[in-house]
């Protein structure tokens, strides 16, 4: 990597599952620590279902937004059967996280807060402190939503620690 | 929007822009939606700007010309595409110059994510003699936009501010600085000689466009968007927009050049960043411009192979063409692509093509993934219009029995945005065996996002406004047979009415209306907070009058 200590996640799935809005988390949370960010999708068709992938970068400093082959440290999968067309942007020993890690949620996990709960568990790999996150939540989505997703969060975050 | 009072924001390209152009006191904002370029005056419009949207490209950059002559500050935007079509605007207005700034934005698409070609709209600069700025993140759109307005002001030229997909919708942090020169009050100046563009205007106004390019290229040498990086002596690399920020992570020791203002060139300042380092590499996404024009002016650059002109570039490439590495690249894996989305009301209206087997010219809108099976029926999409006229010209030209099968497709945005003279085309040189065209009006601009158009009767804001009624424009034109069909009524009227306008033998236009589902719940929002004002205004009034 050339700038030393930039941190690269890919979150992808399919149009309507929230890609792009746990991408704005996930870059909002690392703004607020202070830190510059990049984040990179291509985005603009509304028909749903199609393939989406968002490259978060963040670091002291970032220049490129976008995630090169075989660099990413974490690859998050909203959808099971896109893991292995996006497998490829892992480098070795990178993480991926996909909703198989949520297979042993404790308590039920309503599908539109899957996104989130991905998050939950990214952030155990991440040095982002939980304030932050929960702040980046409420940031980014609408208040009567707030409570549903910073418990899917909880739940994310719970299955690594459990 | 709040976001507006905070100094440090992380902002997409596209809101970059739009904030810019609020600070420097743009009183115009208007553009035809496209992606990426449509975020703009989206944000403008939310930030309390004065946005609105054009039926089309070319209506868009004459409003904001005249608004530049009045001496006012304006910002035009569109996709790269939309050029094309204002682009007999753009030629002259060179020569015209303008009063108050006027910012062009043109929105790139190399790699086509959203897009029907990857036209590289630097060529524009060159080719009218506009100046152009490409910023590389959203720092630099925000302060590119800026900055434009000053210099398009100063010499008294358009700007192009030319984005591309990665730079308009890329987030990344942005310091809201203060802008140079504020906006000066609109009034109107007599101009006769460089406004009216009569031959014995334009030839001198093209020998003063000239003068003024090359007082350009003076001032480029050393202004603040002309970004000169020393490092290694080994390699220097000049370059310009997105493909600058690969550069810096591909090759971290090498000196950088890069080219802010990239047109007029400044050419002492290239020339002496290319003595400056042993090795000078030109790296370009898209078509090589510079690298042609500096090797024309008998510079020692390289540039790169032929394979890097197709699609975007990324660190991967840029390290390859550093490299002098020409293996193959890995394909990117085919992800899953979109489809038109269950419920839409296009479905219909494809399967109904499909099993009349009618050729289908088509045009560009979500109604454009007809062509994907199950559908598999459409036979051309060429550019925005190109539906009505295209199927005119097979009319003529294919055996009876062949002509009688073809049908024009065009969505409500796009007939608005360059379907009406299509129509005159069809009423003036009917073809022997008539022709058919639907209109499928879903009630938004669905493809980039539900943007308003003249025929949705709402404005950017989605508040009311004059609707144009497509049926009365079509009759009025001259056609008689004009039939509204709803396509998920699922009575059969569709397909009975397809039938009869081929066999009818004549100019038929049939209006296929239901709303896109996803605009349709907002769509019965407006609606009824339109009713409500109504209902209010109404009530003061009689309330005025009994008293
Ligand atoms: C000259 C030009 N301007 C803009 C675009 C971007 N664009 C593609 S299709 C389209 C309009 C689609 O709206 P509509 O015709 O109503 O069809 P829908 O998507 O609603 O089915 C736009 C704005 C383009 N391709 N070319
Ligand atoms: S967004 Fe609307 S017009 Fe486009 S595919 Fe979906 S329903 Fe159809």
């Amino acid at each position: 990597m050339s700038e030393q200590n930039v941190i690269n996640v890919v979150i992808a799935g399919l149009g309507g599952q929230g890609v792009v809005k746990a991408s704005d988390i996930l870059a909002d949370a690392a703004f607020r620590a202070g830190l510059d960010v990049k984040k990179s999708e291509i985005h603009g068709m509304s028909q749903r279902g199609g393939s989406v992938a968002s490259d978060v970068r963040f670091g002291p400093k970032v220049n490129s937004p976008m995630i090169t082959r075989g660099e990413a440290d974490c690859l998050i999968v909203v959808a099971p059967d896109q893991v292995e067309v996006n497998r490829h942007v892992l480098k070795a020993g990178g993480v991926l996280v996909s909703p198989e890690a949520l297979a042993n949620i404790p308590g039920k996990l309503p599908a539109k807060s899957i996104n989130i709960a991905l998050l939950g568990v990214l952030s155990t790999h991440l040095d982002l402190p939980v304030g932050i996150w929960e702040d980046a939540i409420k940031a980014n989505l609408a208040e009567k939503h707030h409570k549903l997703n910073l418990a899917a969060f909880a739940q994310g975050r719970a299955v690594m620690q459990g | 929007m709040a976001k507006q009072l905070q100094a440090r924001m992380l902002l997409s390209g596209d809101e970059a822009v739009a904030l810019a152009a609020l600070n420097a006191g743009v009183l115009l904002g208007t553009g035809y939606p496209g992606t990426p370029s449509t975020e703009i005056l989206e944000a403008f419009g939310a930030l309390g700007g004065k946005a609105q949207w054009a039926p089309n490209e070319k209506v868009a950059l004459e409003v904001g010309l005249g608004a530049a002559f009045g001496g006012a500050r304006a910002l035009v935007t569109m996709k790269h595409v939309g050029v094309n079509v204002a682009a007999d605007v753009l030629f002259t207005a060179a020569y015209t110059g303008v009063t108050g700034g006027l910012i062009l934005v043109s929105a790139d698409d190399p790699g086509m994510a959203s897009s029907q070609n990857e036209q590289d709209n630097r060529h524009y600069a060159r080719a009218a003699g506009v100046i152009m700025l490409e910023p590389a993140d959203s720092q630099q759109a925000y302060d590119f936009t800026g900055a434009g307005f000053a210099i398009s002001e100063q010499f008294g030229l358009p700007v192009i501010l030319r984005m591309t997909t990665r730079v308009c919708h890329s987030k990344s942090i942005v310091e809201q600085k203060p802008l140079p020169q504020p906006a000066a009050a609109p009034s109107f100046q007599r101009d006769i000689p460089a406004r009216v563009m009569i031959p014995a205007h334009a030839r001198p106004a093209h020998r003063r466009l000239r003068d003024k390019l090359a007082q350009v290229a003076a001032y480029a040498e050393s202004c603040a968007q002309t970004l000169v990086e020393p490092r290694g002596k080994a390699l220097g690399i000049i370059t310009s927009g997105i493909t600058a920020m690969h550069v810096r992570d591909a090759a971290p020791e090498a000196s950088v050049l890069q080219l802010g203002v990239s047109y007029p060139l400044p050419l002492n300042a290239i020339r002496e960043f290319v003595a400056s380092v042993e090795r000078c590499l030109v790296i370009e996404e898209g078509d090589p411009i510079l690298v042609t024009e500096l090797l024309a002016a008998g510079l020692k650059v390289e540039g790169k192979s032929e394979r890097f002109r197709f699609g975007e570039l990324n660190v991967d490439r840029v390290r390859r063409i550093i490299a002098r590495d020409e293996s193959e690249e890995a394909p990117a894996p085919r992800g899953k692509p979109p489809m038109l989305c269950e419920g839409c009301s296009h479905r219909p209206v494809f399967e109904t093509l499909r099993d009349l087997n009618c050729i289908v010219a088509g045009d560009i809108g979500c109604y454009t993934l007809g062509v994907l099976p199950p559908f598999s029926a459409m036979d051309t999409c060429v550019c925005m219009g190109a539906s009505i006229t295209v199927g005119l010209g097979l009319r003529h030209v294919l055996p009876e029995a062949e002509a009688r099968r073809v049908v024009s497709v065009i969505g409500d945005s796009t007939f608005m945005h360059s379907g009406l003279t299509g129509l005159a085309e069809m009423v003036y040189n009917p073809p022997a065996t008539g022709h058919v065209v639907m209109i499928l009006d879903n009630g938004t601009t669905a493809m980039t996002g539900q943007q308003e158009h003249p025929g949705t009767g709402r404005d950017l804001r989605h508040e009311p406004t004059h609707k144009i009624n497509f049926e009365e424009v079509c009759r009025a034109m001259g056609l008689k047979q004009v039939v509204t069909v709803d396509p998920l009524a699922g009575d059969g009227a569709l397909a009975t009415t397809v039938s009869a306008a081929l066999a009818s033998g004549e100019l038929a236009v049939i209006v296929a209306r239901r709303p896109c589902i996803l605009a349709a719940p907002k769509i019965r929002q407006y609606d009824k907070a339109a009713a409500e004002k109504l209902l209010a205004r109404n009530a003061a009034c009689s309330a005025a009058v009994t008293e």
